[in-house]
């Protein structure tokens, strides 16, 4: 039954499914929606965004017709803003700020800000120039939105930058880790050619501490930026973890994005594990792959889920059927080492934890078969403690320490930006806020070495 | 159902609006069509030597995204033989006799020539005669429209010879491209017009392309003065209609145009002394149909006034309107920011800190919540913020008790005078 649908959905269909799933505003409509801006003084969208783009002055200047303007005013502020136009929680920044929210409906400010970061990639733009070099080098390992955003910064205020990327493309999760129906390669590679463009060296696969060593970067630069984002997804810790059609969520969604889409998900039952914006992502991914049913299982309840609320709509616009309060204690697989049954438990909410939140229990006796065909993990992601041990820095858990303000870790030449340092109480990963962290660490450096500029002049 | 039937000068029609003599009004087809819309009445676009138009004749202002805030025109006249247009004129009447006909006529400043029209258009049946003195475009340059408009003696004198044969009312239409438009009406009135219609459009170029560099519009790549109407204008056509109707040299009807896109503007336009209006840029914009709503929220304003007869609004706020020397300078009004209506733009602020008079401030309360807050002291009542505000009802000028007496500036010079005896 199943192998007779593989026949009705064609591979062309699946590669259609991960086209950008949200047109964008067709020129009379952000004509519409940037007239209704009201220009608000001291604004509190500009507030609310992490990276402090002017955000009615981009959007008077849609409205003006200062398109490459209005591209400029959200690139200056955010390096990554095509991406973010996208991937944003804008209903929690920005748009939850709008005025209008207490009149009529908030500005979509969101799709303004890719309907003027659009048109700057279809007409080839450059909005950045390069400084006059200072003599001063920075090296940043990790090319994704806050090594990006760093590289760009320093760039502009002169230094010559290197920028260490281990995969063969920079633009880290922007590039590899949001779906492409969501977030296309093509916006995240337009942010780092801006980057590049300004004389940013990008060495792509090059292992940090394999490729070269620590101590070289070190000795190389004047400062060095730690910018390596976060590992693969954790294990489960449970029985079966090897068997085939079991893959872990950021590598699935990688492949969705950088390998040819395969027709193996037509027709089969897909579970997803974990409730985060990448197994929704997987979630969705898996859908569009063609599978017949796609569930994801949480542990907790939806109040806990950390997904954003856009990304749970639209999985269920996907039709993801959501299984609360719902672990994993067993993957089952057949003879040939396939998997085909998840064994669950169904779980309660407890006293909370250290976070606040309720620690689910099991239910005693509550097991349960699931038939499934694959499983996505996408429980977190584990953290690179090797190199951070290989730089000597301070860390609690994986997420190393910082001074908030300068984002200098404990050897005073390296900071660390982005994922690396999210977590722990030092903020949530957004991918907004690792490029503010970008911006903040390259004005630190550029503080902190000044002055040796004006010695060297 | 309130009474909407007016009579100007002696010309009736069922409902105070009509279609200005323009482009809608060029056919017998489309005016029946606007009768059968509901329009009460059509000035027929006016007849004369017919000419010949450019191609390419309209142009509009768009305003943040507002299509039509204004609109520029360099069409001229009918180019159409007279012959036709009354053919059509008759047929349409024969059609809508209860609807008012009115014609318009522009002919060089001869007496023999406004003799002969006036006979020909009557010989048809129209219900009155409205003089083109206004059209500020290409008729301006052969000596007619606005050219003789503007001179009160070419506009008494021609007046004159179409009131020698004319048997129907005779309405003089003016020109707003004059410094005071009671001389010119003074003159109509002179000439022994039995109503003015007012305003024309006003000379215009609508814009210059950004990367053509052309005029907007353009014929061939050359641009020359068009004439401007619309919304845009409806402030100083209300004015000049107002000027004339608290004239005391000016007692006669007032047809009033200039913008007016809705009953709310004919209601104005009546308030300040028009007996009914002329339509032309609305109707461009979205057709005959608009005349129902026009009807429609007339009917139901007048209803819930209690007015029973639309004729009861016109004048009624023309004793409101005065010399600035007139009003009270010892009354005072101040901004109120209704903080629970309030959703803190702060464009209020901006605009009274930097172009008015610095007094609405920015602060927080105990629990950290943003407020804004005007310093009346300091408060001239100049109304920008509530101008600015996007939110109905939060801000309100109130008027403070009075702590003088009123006093106008004539009263005060007066005064003074006195004083120094």
């Amino acid at each position: 039954m199943r192998d007779d649908s593989k026949s009705f959905v064609s591979l062309a269909i699946l590669n259609r499914n991960f086209e950008e799933v949200k047109a964008g505003l067709s020129p009379a409509a952000a004509m519409d929606e940037s007239n209704r801006c009201l220009y608000c003084y001291d604004a509190p969208c500009i507030q609310a965004c992490p990276t402090g783009i002017n955000i009615p002055s981009f959007i008077k200047k849609i409205a003006s017709g200062n398109l490459k303007g209005s591209a400029t005013t959200i690139m200056e502020a955010n390096p990554i803003g095509a991406s973010c136009a996208r991937v944003c929680p804008t209903e929690e920044l920005c748009e939850g700020a709008c005025v209008l929210n207490h009149s009529t409906k908030p500005i979509m400010i969101g799709d303004l800000q890719r309907y003027a970061t659009d048109w700057a990639i279809k007409n080839e733009q450059i909005l950045f120039k390069a400084g006059e070099k200072n003599g001063m080098s920075v090296g940043i390992i990790g090319g994704g939105p806050a090594g990006l955003s760093a590289a760009r910064e320093l760039a502009r205020l002169g230094y010559d930058v290197t920028i260490y990327e281990a995969k063969s493309k920079a633009g880290g999760l922007n590039t590899y880790g949001i779906v492409s129906f969501r977030l296309p390669q093509k916006v995240a590679q337009w942010e780092v050619e801006q980057v590049e463009k300004l004389g940013v060296q990008i060495k792509t696969n090059i292992t940090v501490g394999r490729d070269i060593s620590v101590n070289e970067i070190l000795e190389t630069y004047d400062s060095v930026i730690l910018a390596i984002g976060m590992s693969k997804g954790p294990m489960l810790q449970i029985e079966g973890e090897e068997l085939k059609g079991v893959y872990d969520a950021i590598q699935f969604v990688e492949d969705s994005k950088t390998k040819e889409i395969t027709d193996e998900l037509i027709g089969k039952r897909v579970v997803v594990i974990g409730a985060g914006n990448t197994a929704i992502d997987a979630a969705t991914c898996s859908v569009r792959l063609g599978a017949e049913n796609v569930k994801i299982l949480y542990r907790r309840s939806q109040k806990e889920m950390t997904a954003y609320e856009f990304e749970f709509e639209f999985a269920k616009q996907d039709n993801v059927e959501f299984r609360w309060l719902t672990a994993p204690t067993r993957l089952i697989g057949d003879s040939i080492g396939q998997i085909r049954q998840l064994e669950c438990i169904k779980m309660k909410l407890g006293d909370p934890g250290i976070d606040g939140r309720r620690r689910p229990v099991p239910i005693e006796g509550s097991e349960f078969i699931l038939e499934v065909d694959a499983v996505i993990k996408a429980i977190g992601q584990t953290r690179y403690l090797e190199l951070i041990d290989a730089f000597g820095l301070e860390q609690h858990k994986g997420v190393v320490k910082i001074n908030l303000e300068t984002y200098q870790t404990s050897n005073p030449k390296v900071y660390a930006v982005g994922d690396v340092i999210f977590g722990e109480g030092q903020g949530e990963a957004m991918v907004v806020s690792a490029a503010q962290h970008g911006k903040k660490a390259a004005y630190a450096i550029h503080q902190q070495l000044k002055n040796s500029i004006i010695e060297t002049a | 159902m309130a009474d909407l039937r007016i009579n100007l000068a002696g010309i009736e029609s069922p409902n105070p609006f009509w279609l200005a003599s323009a482009p809608p009004t060029n056919s017998g087809y489309q005016v029946q069509r606007a009768f059968e819309a509901g329009w009460g009445g059509a000035v027929w676009k006016t007849l004369g030597e017919p000419i010949i138009n450019t191609s390419s004749r309209f142009a509009a202002i768009s305003f943040n995204g507002k299509k039509v805030v204004g609109f520029n025109n360099i069409e001229l006249i009918t180019d159409r033989p007279l012959e036709v247009n009354l053919k059509e004129i008759y047929e349409t009447k024969k059609r809508f006799p209860n609807h008012a006909i009115i014609a318009s006529l522009m002919v060089e400043p001869s007496r023999e020539k406004w003799h002969e029209i006036v006979k020909r258009v009557e010989d048809v049946g129209v219900d009155g005669l409205e003089l083109n003195f206004g059209c500020p475009h290409g008729m301006a340059e052969r000596g007619m429209g606005s050219a003789s408009g503007q001179q009160p003696d070419l506009v008494e004198s021609q007046t004159m010879w179409v009131k020698e044969v004319a048997k129907t009312p005779v309405i003089v239409k003016l020109t707003p491209n004059i410094t005071d438009i009671t001389m010119t009406a003074k003159a109509a009135v002179r000439g022994g017009a039995d109503a003015i219609s007012m305003i024309n459009t006003i000379n215009s170029l609508a814009g210059v392309d950004l990367d053509t560099w052309n005029t907007i519009p353009h014929v061939a790549g050359k641009g020359a003065h068009g004439g401007y109407c619309g919304p845009a204008v409806k402030p100083i056509a209300l004015n000049m209609v107002a000027e004339c109707a608290r004239n005391a040299n000016i007692n006669i009807p007032l047809s009033g145009i200039g913008g007016i896109s809705n009953w709310r503007d004919a209601v104005e336009f009546m308030l300040m002394g028009a007996t009914g209006v002329q339509v032309c840029t609305a109707a461009m914009h979205h057709g005959f149909s608009i005349v129902e709503d026009m009807i429609d929220g007339l009917n139901n304003y007048l209803d819930e006034k209690g007015i029973l007869s639309v004729t009861e609004l016109i004048g009624k706020s023309v004793e409101k309107y005065s010399d600035w020397g007139n009003l009270d300078l010892n009354y005072q009004t101040v901004a109120k920011i209704n903080t629970d209506i309030c959703i803190n733009c702060n464009k209020c602020h901006i605009a009274c800190e930097d172009t008015a008079h610095q007094c609405i401030d920015m602060l927080t309360d105990p629990k950290g919540n943003k407020y804004l807050k005007v310093r009346e002291a300091d408060c001239v009542g100049c109304n920008l913020c509530a101008i600015v505000c996007p939110e109905e009802g939060a801000i309100s000028m109130i008027e403070l008790p009075r702590e003088k007496i009123a006093m106008t500036w004539n009263e005060r010079q007066h005064a003074l005078a006195s004083l120094r005896g």
